[in-house]
């Protein structure tokens, strides 16, 4: 190759390079973005969760020191928070919305799912990973005809990730691993921001365009409910759920 | 030459056949089982037997062979032709599989047609793709009724209890590993939530298919306490090879401890 076609195609690269991060770059934007945090809570007492026993899988049960696992459909923190509950913007997002880049984590854990719901955009990626012992398969069960495909694959201990993607929104495509039948999670796909409630309750959705929106929750055991929230430019606005203890 | 080498070589594989057999090398697991010594005396005929034929039929062939390995030309005529031989040994075969089924037969009657003691410990067994689970009935005795449509392993509800309507249900105990008192009998009650499967304790000398479906019963009493392993016998997908639990024998006070702890575990 000739001197001055070397030079033309590195300047060529060098601008394709630009341009898609000049797309790609939220911050362009972000000065003009709003926050929205909150707090879930559950009224009422927590209904009580079957410890879960692993001996039948010797190097699940010897996770945790050897203590039996606790069930997940209700995780209940200090003060009544509400765990595991997934935050998203179902109505008032227009246009073209922004696919979230960073991939998400999902991994299993002492045979368990971390973490036990997990939300993504359509086109996020999401890394699936083993940190056991022993192999799992991922086994998501999506509604059929909804745009999202099942799929089951196996996972060896400590084995290579795998990377997934889904196409469709869907609330919520339940995951299983065949081999321990009490393993179980919840993959949420909706379109932009998105939070899920930690441990003691509270979400937070960044990156929200100014706007007027309806905000939903969703709890496995305890289904929805929306309010309205109004975002204004670089300011947080608070939203606060409670469910009811069924 | 070669055939006489290889008639050497077969003789010698059937000597150290036979060896590891009479010697017990590899031998079936310790039986902790009341019904299991009729179960290896059957094994041990069958072995008997099946061992005398082959021995036999090792050395008929290695004879032949040291005799007529490496011969040329036309192959010589079996005095009488080969028809009367062929029919010799289909007779001789047939003969020791019927008899075989027949005195079987017994051994197996001894452990299915006899009637469960009355006085039995029933628990309840689920198999489903890719684990067992075990129920017993709780202080009540009696045994909640299922609801298939209820079962949600998310919820750990394998067998499809419904605790909120049934008192039966209310104190059903529902395990992942199956605990029982040794010398006690024990009625096995299995059912499948989804394709065959097996339940198989070498120890016990018990293996008994799953058929979705059905309810069928298995009992049996165990004499040495320990822990064994239950696995499925019966390819049922892709994670058999990883479907089995624990079968723990106690004794009746570490029996009624183990079963205070399940029972506060629900």
């Amino acid at each position: 190759m000739k001197t001055h076609q070397r030079i033309g195609a590195t300047v060529f690269a060098l601008l394709l390079i630009v341009a898609g991060l000049l797309r790609s770059t939220p911050g362009v934007r972000a000065t003009a973005m709003g926050q929205v945090t909150g707090t879930v809570k559950l009224d009422g007492p927590a209904p009580h969760q079957k410890p879960i026993d692993m001996s039948k899988d010797p190097s699940c049960a010897q996770t945790r020191g050897g203590a039996p696992a606790s069930g997940e459909n209700v995780v209940v923190g200090t003060d009544g928070g509400l765990a595991n509950v997934v935050v998203y913007i179902s109505q008032g997002l227009n246009g073209d919305i922004p696919v979230a880049s960073k991939p998400v984590t999902f991994e299993q854990k002492g045979c368990q799912y971390v973490p036990h719901v997990v939300a993504v955009n359509p086109g996020q990626h999401m890394t699936i990973l083993n940190d056991d012992k022993t192999m799992h398969n991922i086994h998501p069960d999506p509604k059929p005809g909804g745009g999202n495909n099942a799929f089951n694959k196996s996972q060896l201990g400590g084995g290579p990730s795998l990377d997934v993607t889904w196409t469709a929104e869907e609330i919520a495509i339940p995951v299983k691993c065949n081999v321990h039948p009490w393993m179980h999670a919840f993959i949420v796909v909706v379109k932009g921001p998105n939070g899920v409630s930690g441990g003691n309750g509270s979400f937070k959705l960044e990156n929200v365009p100014p706007g007027t929106y309806t905000l939903t929750a969703w709890h496995e055991t305890y289904g929805t409910q929306s309010q309205k929230v109004t975002v204004a430019e670089g300011k947080p606005v608070t939203a606060d759920f409670t469910f009811k203890a069924k | 030459m070669a055939g006489k080498v290889f008639a050497v070589v077969v003789v010698l594989v059937t000597l150290v056949t036979a060896y590891c057999v009479v010697t017990h090398v590899w031998w079936m697991p310790v039986d902790i089982s009341v019904h299991g010594p009729k179960i290896d005396h059957q094994i041990e005929e069958t072995i008997l037997v099946a061992g005398l034929l082959f021995i036999a039929g090792q050395i008929v062939l290695a004879s032949f062979v040291f005799r007529y390995g490496g011969a040329t030309g036309k192959p010589k005529q079996i005095p009488g032709g080969a028809k009367p031989l062929v029919i010799f040994a289909f007779v001789l075969v047939g003969t020791e599989v019927l008899a075989l089924s027949f005195i079987g037969s017994k051994a197996w009657g001894a452990v299915y047609f006899e009637a469960p003691d009355p006085s039995s410990l029933r628990i309840d067994v689920q198999a489903g793709q890719f684990a067992y689970y075990f129920r017993y009935s709780g202080p009540d005795g009696k045994f909640g009724p299922l609801h298939p449509e209820l079962i949600n392993e998310g919820n750990q509800n394998y067998f499809g209890l419904d605790p909120d309507h049934d008192p039966d249900a209310k104190d059903d105990i529902v395990t992942a590993e199956i605990g029982i008192p040794v010398n006690k009998p024990i009625l096995l009650t299995l059912h499948s939530k989804d394709v065959g499967h097996s339940f198989y304790v070498r120890e016990l000398r018990v293996q008994q298919d799953f058929v979705p479906g059905l309810s069928i019963p298995v009992h049996f009493t165990a004499i040495q306490t320990g822990r064994y392993e239950i696995v499925c016998t019966q390819l049922c997908g892709l994670g058999h090879y990883n479907m089995k639990a624990y079968l723990s024998v106690l004794s009746q006070s570490d029996f009624d401890d183990w079963l205070k702890k399940q029972a506060a575990m629900q």
